[in-house]
């Protein structure tokens, strides 16, 4: 294990009085406190290195262990009992403490802290840790509702996805998290939707928007087109003398409405009117023609 | 209410070894309602998160509950923030591109 250095994790002077780290300590914890910072992993993890620097500098058998012996702290007895031996049968002693601090990886001392093993205040029962997941889905595949397997540290959970959840919506899966404490029920999954949209539709709450090109002479003229939705094709008429930026509603083609089986958003259609390019002569004659009746 | 989903408050008691009288004042402050059953009190189990979180806040942190409340009133503020936040998100990528 390698060694962390406490009074560093509580910035602290290696003299400071018990008084010092219990003030520290509670300053940081209500700094970094889980149940003040959800969803917040950063906060979390240096949650349990002040914990498990508190845990040792608070206790004072345990803080002149840590002074003496350093990273091998918790062996000080055993050392203790080889250094008494060594000194019965040769008279001399190896000082083992070692102050070669160094920036590593978070030691285990709390790794059970928040998965179900370690006891915080005599028999107390916990619900376990709340696992957070990001699940990225395709805005096509969350139109209806389906079933998808997600690997949660190691262990395949089988969710239905219902239709018309919203990027950014977090969901709440009971007792899919962490292990309790002492016995205690365990945690939940904190599922958050990340859903990437690659469709020309844009997605407000439950309706969908689109542009839709058409040409110079549809939309002076009216006729028919055909559009594409997450239902099909669907036939649409365009009025005559129809402006470039007119939108048209098309009531309950937009997005399924969450947990609301059979009622969907709306989609609205603003069409764009496209003009022709690159005209031949006689096409040129005839618009000017059209433009001469036009001032008249 | 369905009395299935409801615990009682007695059992929370010896569970997380805290005295009635702390369910009683999040009663008081309107954080948790108390539910009376046949001379029985109970809580609904949607309540028991915020109960740990109460337990959480008094053991770890030494907040009072005048504090846990400010707290809980906050953290509640935040998350409809985000909830917000995550909406004007999704509504400004209608305007991107």
């Amino acid at each position: 294990m390698a060694f962390i250095d406490y009074y560093k994790i509580l910035g602290i002077e290696k003299k400071s009085t018990q008084e010092d780290i219990k003030k520290t300590y509670r300053k940081l914890a209500r700094k970094y406190h889980p149940d003040l910072n959800p969803n917040d992993k950063e906060s979390e993890k240096k949650f349990k290195e002040i914990n498990e620097a508190n845990e040792v500098l608070s206790n004072t058998e345990n803080r002149k262990k840590y002074d003496k012996y350093g990273k091998d702290w918790k062996h000080a007895d055993e050392f203790d009992k080889a250094q008494q031996q060594r000194q019965q049968s040769h008279g001399s002693y190896q000082d083992q403490s070692s102050s070669n601090f160094s920036e590593s990886e978070y030691s285990d001392f709390f790794e059970s802290m928040f998965s179900g093993g370690r006891n915080r205040g005599g028999n107390v029962k916990f619900k376990g840790q709340d696992f957070n997941a990001e699940l990225q889905l395709d805005l096509k595949d969350v139109y209806e509702t389906h079933k998808r397997t997600l690997t949660i540290n190691g262990k395949n959970i089988r969710l239905t996805i219902p239709a018309g959840v919203r990027n950014g919506q977090v969901i709440r899966i009971k007792t899919q998290g962490g292990e309790g404490l002492n016995g205690g029920p365990k945690g939940d999954l904190i599922l958050k939707f990340s859903i990437a949209n690659h469709t020309k539709f844009k997605r407000d709450k439950d309706n969908l928007y689109a542009n839709v090109d058409i040409d110079l002479f549809k939309a002076i003229l009216g006729g028919e087109i055909t559009i594409n939705t997450f239902k099909g094709k669907v036939k649409l008429i365009v009025k005559p003398e129809t402006q470039s930026g007119t939108k048209v509603k098309l009531k309950g083609k937009g997005f399924p409405v969450y947990k609301k089986e059979g009622e969907f958003g709306n989609l609205y259609i603003t069409y764009n009117v496209e003009l022709p390019t690159k005209l031949n002569e006689k096409e040129k004659e005839l618009f000017n023609e059209l433009a001469k009746l036009r001032s008249k | 209410m369905s009395k299935e989903k409801l615990i009682l408050v007695n059992q929370l008691c010896a569970h997380y070894q805290v005295e009635v009288s702390l369910f009683s004042e999040l009663h008081d402050f309107g954080i948790i309602e108390i539910l009376t059953i046949e001379d029985s009190y109970f809580i609904h189990e949607d309540k028991i998160s915020v109960v740990e979180k109460v337990v959480r806040m008094q053991k770890d942190l030494n907040i009072n509950l005048e504090g846990i409340d400010t707290v809980l009133n906050l953290l509640d503020k935040i998350n409809d923030l985000q909830t917000e936040l995550d909406a004007v998100k999704n509504r400004l990528q209608l305007y991107e591109d």
